[in-house]
């Protein structure tokens, strides 16, 4: 391969500091927490970048969740997403700076801007991963072939769920991944914590690749944020309809958890998107996972077996979910989940 | 108007997936079908025909057997296909698809190109974002709604809790979500005359300032350290029993663990 890149030019660990109306996303601080456990397997430091307009004040937020260093690129062109001043504001940073590492979440923004800037700088991404480690590449030694030390090992997986690979991106850098959200754990916040911050600016000239925003137009509702959750009480096709969902409203009331759904659910326009859990929906990881008349398809089982107990309810046997759940019902949800709506009500009256 | 859309042939997944005796994945016991967002880009690309007027040409890299999801477009409404095929293309990651793909389509004229979101084998959604990249020309990520006003285009783009209208000179790339619309089913007139269509056929020596260094295997920068099936949390307790006992077993379980 033709490389001009010097490697051991490239230190540090990067993450993409993503914000959305001046507000932090979530992401932004899981992957601070990551690449913080990162840094320090390399003895190094992870820097966070800040892309917008009129956000230095996030700056106290990501320091005390972890960030090192803040590099902060600050332009009134950048007051929304828009793919080609942000991939112009990351590109440049990363060529001013030259991480080894450099990460960002697997949300609508990232998995535009994580690709559209390894195409400029020339290096490998790896998309949506749910693991990341530092190790050697290949991972075990082979006969005539260099094995490199220190490499980033990206997990994933593919072919909808069925499977999972490891990948390394050994002769370019830096090494870029986007991570799913709601994988990675956020550092403990440490209050007053302080980091270094450097402003940078590549200056900004709009050209073709500017697009127009003509108008943003945001969802109108108030639903939870499912990844939040710590109780969830996810229904499948199995409740059978949209006012069935009533029986796991209340049952999610009385135990203090939140309603979210599967693909079918959604496709079938009983519920909104942003309640899908699964592959082409959300990762979740609550404390307690109630799947409720849900089979469990491998991209449903992507995106919630990570949960800490998983109660299922289910009229098949046979069905997969069953091969996931810690405690699984055989049985008809229709006459088990009132009762038990019932007797959570009552024991917890009774404390 | 000419609108290049680029279309992979990808194993139907919904059924899970089989595999070799040696771990590789077991394509020919799987269903080849045309990836669903690329179908929906395609779908898009066929209103715009009908409504504005425009020469549709469908694109793939694959195996030569990729040439069944290009007649499949032929018969749903395309104007041509082209097959880029060739080995040293093999083992390709996204970096080496997309420049593949962009040394293919700077032979031709476009205004619009229209991928999928993302294919259901690799899940990456890195190609159509990498091939604009490498055209210089803007993208449009995630289209749920796709318009012409003279000489741009105006799309709605989707993000988890907003969409944006966007207005982009062309040429211009869109991915397209597979909830942009309901593709349209192949025609037996259709799928008659693609039996017959010719299809295009590019190598390696078709892909215009392309280096080798940026093709298949070699040219990928990501490589695979490990590949396996996943190994799923193993099945706890499985119970049988009648509403009371069942609904008395979960309170066990959530009083013994704390929940409640």
């Amino acid at each position: 391969m033709v490389n001009e890149m010097n490697l051991e030019e490239y230190k540090g660990v990067f993450v993409f500091a993503q914000q959305v109306d001046n507000e932090l996303s979530s992401i932004a601080l899981e992957l601070v927490g990551k690449g913080k456990d990162l840094a320090k397997d390399l003895g190094t430091e992870v820097t966070a970048v800040l892309i917008g307009s009129g956000v230095k004040d996030l700056c106290t937020e990501l320091a005390e969740y972890g960030a090192d260093r803040i590099i902060l690129v600050d332009d009134p062109e950048l007051k929304e997403y828009r793919t080609e001043p942000y991939a112009h504001a990351l590109a440049e940073v990363i060529k001013t700076y030259k991480p080894e590492i450099m990460l960002i979440g697997a949300t609508a923004i990232g998995r535009d801007l994580g690709p559209r800037v390894s195409a400029r700088i020339h290096t490998g991404l790896t998309a949506d991963c749910t693991q990341l480690d530092i190790g050697d590449f290949p991972i075990n030694p082979i006969p005539g072939k260099e094995q490199k030390h220190n490499q980033l090992l990206m997990t994933r997986p593919a072919f909808g769920g069925n499977t999972i690979a490891t990948i390394a991106c050994p002769e370019f850098r830096p090494q870029m991944a986007t991570v799913r959200p709601g994988v990675m754990q956020k550092a403990p916040r440490v209050e007053g914590a302080q980091a270094v911050i450097e402003e940078f600016n590549p200056g900004f000239v709009p050209d073709h690749k500017y697009v127009e925003i003509l108008k943003i137009v945001k969802a109108v509702s108030d639903v939870e944020d499912i990844m939040d959750a710590k109780i969830l009480v996810s229904g499948g096709r199995g409740v059978g309809s949209p006012e069935n969902f009533k029986l796991l409203e209340d049952l999610a009331a009385a135990i203090g958890g939140t309603v979210s759904c599967s693909r079918a659910v959604v496709d079938a326009g009983w519920k909104p998107k942003a309640l899908q859990v699964g592959q082409t929906g959300k990762t979740v990881r609550p404390h307690v996972y109630f799947a409720i008349g849900i089979s469990g398809a491998i991209q449903h089982l992507a995106g919630m077996e990570e949960s800490d107990i998983i109660i299922a309810i289910n009229k098949d046997e046979t069905a997969p979910i069953f091969d996931v759940a810690d405690y699984g019902v055989v049985g008809d949800l229709n006459k088990i989940v009132p009762v038990l709506t019932e007797k959570i009500k009552e024991a917890r009256a009774n404390k | 108007m000419k609108i290049v859309v680029c279309i992979k042939q990808v194993p139907d997944t919904k059924g899970g997936v089989k595999f070799n005796p040696d771990g590789t994945l077991d394509r020919s016991a799987m269903l080849a079908i045309m990836n669903p967002d690329d179908k929906a880009g395609l779908e898009a690309a066929l209103r715009l025909k009908d409504q504005y007027g425009a020469e549709v040409t469908v694109i793939t890299m694959g195996l030569p057997k990729a040439e069944d999801v290009l007649r499949e477009a032929l018969a749903m409404g395309a104007d041509k296909g082209i097959l880029v095929t060739d080995r040293v293309l093999g083992g390709a990651d996204t970096w080496a698809t997309s420049q593949t793909l962009a040394g293919a389509i700077r032979n031709l004229d476009y205004d619009l190109i229209i991928t999928g979101r993302q294919a259901i084998d690799g899940d990456t959604a890195q190609v159509g974002p990498q091939l604009s990249e490498h055209l210089n020309i803007p993208v449009i990520s995630y289209a749920q709604k796709i318009e012409i006003d003279g000489d741009s285009v105006i799309v709605e783009r989707q993000y988890d809790d907003r969409y944006h209208v966007l207005k982009a000179k062309m040429p211009c790339l869109i991915t397209a979500l597979a909830e942009l619309n309901e593709p349209r089913y192949m025609t037996p007139g259709g799928i008659f005359d693609a039996y017959d269509a010719e299809i295009t056929v590019w190598g390696r020596a078709n892909l215009v300032d392309t280096l080798d260094s940026n093709l298949g295997l070699k040219g990928s920068p990501t490589q695979i350290a490990k590949a396996s099936d996943k190994v799923r949390k193993g099945a706890g307790e499985k119970v049988s029993l009648d509403p009371t006992e069942s609904v008395d077993y979960i309170m066990d379980k959530l009083l013994t663990k704390h929940v409640i």
